[in-house]
């Protein structure tokens, strides 16, 4: 490998990260797989249940449809990717059922809907399909983990207005030793209800998408201010 | 070889493959999921019972009973649990149809002469901060039908006090808690009636 090729990777990698847990963020700017991002978002730790598995289907998914790129025909590379998506859904599941029936119990319907969550199918087929196992395993993390904070942050956001607790429920995912980690930060007989609702998650996600986009303009503005003379950078979907 | 019949193999191998891989999986998590299950279940049942040790284990003296009185159409499991061989208790799995969100699901767990020795709810769709009080890790307010029977309260009594009962109701929810009252109180009426056929062996 040349150091050429060393950097190029290293620029990459970055270049995924960056997309996945901001740029090109599934959840605040593809605004994909909000149907379990909204209704599994009441509180963090149902949040993060979910992240963690959509963000294990995702690794999956990714490698194994890089994996198999060489074999794969364009007529039955969707069935495919779908099959593969299927399986690994109802693997994680069985686990959970297993060894996390309480978590399994919390998520209910939202586990097997995985499956349907575009982001999964979509990032195998516009990158696991075209790019090596180590660039889609970074990918898929990268990408997991962008919708793995937006829905953990949802979910704190909203269970701190609705009850004034965070991480409430932690049994759930890491059994007795969970219970010490709920903090009751400020005690409400009836919190902003509306946060726990679904109305709540739909407002909730909208002041996050309202920051992220004062953020990305405030700093567009003061690179333009900086330096008047040269041009924006261009966008990294333009770059792709 | 025709670049069909590759296609068609390609597909068919994946399949395989994914068959083979969940079956798999399947038979090794099986086993555990039953255990899990198991377990699940005795945690609700033990919250409901008196402590042990029983004769018996109350997973497997379960039975099948359909009763309108339960609250639903379905058969429902009610298990029981024998001391120095004499009953001891039941466990009858309830539904209260008419709560604010539809079935709210219940354990009751009753002593051979009808007084409750505790109530859970394992599954209901409450309105989360108003009607979600009935989980006993939110309120203790399902602990306030422990030690109540037929015997102890009247048939009035069975209510929330805004109605004339003995029960409280919650803050802003007064349909739920009643649904659960109701519920209860009916499950007591049948039990009363039908306990000789309960412990029969």
């Amino acid at each position: 490998m040349t150091v050429d090729d060393t950097i190029d990777n290293i620029v990459t990698r970055r270049m995924l990260w960056r997309q996945g847990l901001w740029s090109e963020n599934p959840a605040l700017v593809k605004m994909l797989g909000l149907c379990p991002l909204l209704a599994v978002s009441n509180n963090a730790i149902n949040g993060l249940g979910l992240g963690l598995a959509t963000c294990a289907t995702l690794i999956v998914a990714n490698c194994s449809v890089s994996l198999m790129r060489g074999i794969m025909t364009p007529a039955i590379r969707i069935p495919v990717y779908v099959l593969i998506i299927a399986s690994t859904v109802t693997l994680i599941e069985l686990i959970l059922q297993a060894w996390l029936p309480a978590l399994h119990a919390t998520l209910g319907i939202f586990l097997p809907l995985i499956v349907t969550n575009c982001l999964i199918i979509g990032r195998a087929e516009a990158y696991a399909s075209r790019h090596d196992l180590r660039d889609s395993l970074h990918d898929a993390l990268a990408m997991g983990t962008g919708f793995l904070w937006v829905l953990v942050l949802l979910g704190a956001v909203r269970e701190l207005t609705g009850q004034g607790s965070l991480f409430d429920g932690a049994e759930v995912l890491a059994g007795s030793l969970g219970q010490s980690l709920t903090l009751q930060i400020f005690s409400v007989d009836h919190g902003a209800l509306i946060a726990l609702l679904p109305p709540g998650a739909f407002f909730a996600l909208g002041l996050m998408l309202a920051i992220k986009n004062w953020i990305d303009q405030r700093s567009a503005t003061q690179v333009h201010e900086d330096r008047p003379e040269e041009t924006l950078p261009a966008t990294p979907s333009q770059i792709q | 070889m025709n670049s069909h019949v590759r296609t068609g193999l390609t597909l068919g191998l994946c399949l395989l493959a994914a068959i083979i891989a969940l079956t798999i999986a399947q038979r090794l998590a099986r086993p555990q999921i039953e255990l899990s299950r198991q377990q699940w279940l005795m945690q609700g049942l033990s919250a409901v019972l008196p402590t042990g040790p029983f004769d018996n284990d109350p997973l497997t003296s379960v039975r099948l009973v359909t009763a309108p009185e339960l609250g639903s159409t379905d058969a429902m499991p009610i298990y029981t649990v024998f001391r120095d061989n004499r009953p001891l208790a039941a466990v009858l799995s309830i539904v209260a149809p008419d709560g604010y969100n539809g079935d709210i699901k219940l354990l009751l767990g009753v002593t051979i002469d009808g007084e409750i020795i505790g109530t859970r709810v394992t599954e209901h769709r409450e309105t989360p901060g108003l009607g979600d009080d009935l989980e006993y890790r939110r309120s203790d307010w399902i602990t306030g039908f422990d030690g109540q029977s037929l015997a102890s309260t009247s048939a009035g009594d069975w209510d929330v006090r805004q109605q004339g009962g003995r029960f409280d109701a919650f803050t802003g929810a007064t349909i739920t808690p009643r649904a659960v009252i109701r519920a209860i109180h009916r499950a007591l009426d049948w039990y009363d009636s039908h306990r000789q056929d309960i412990f029969a062996s």
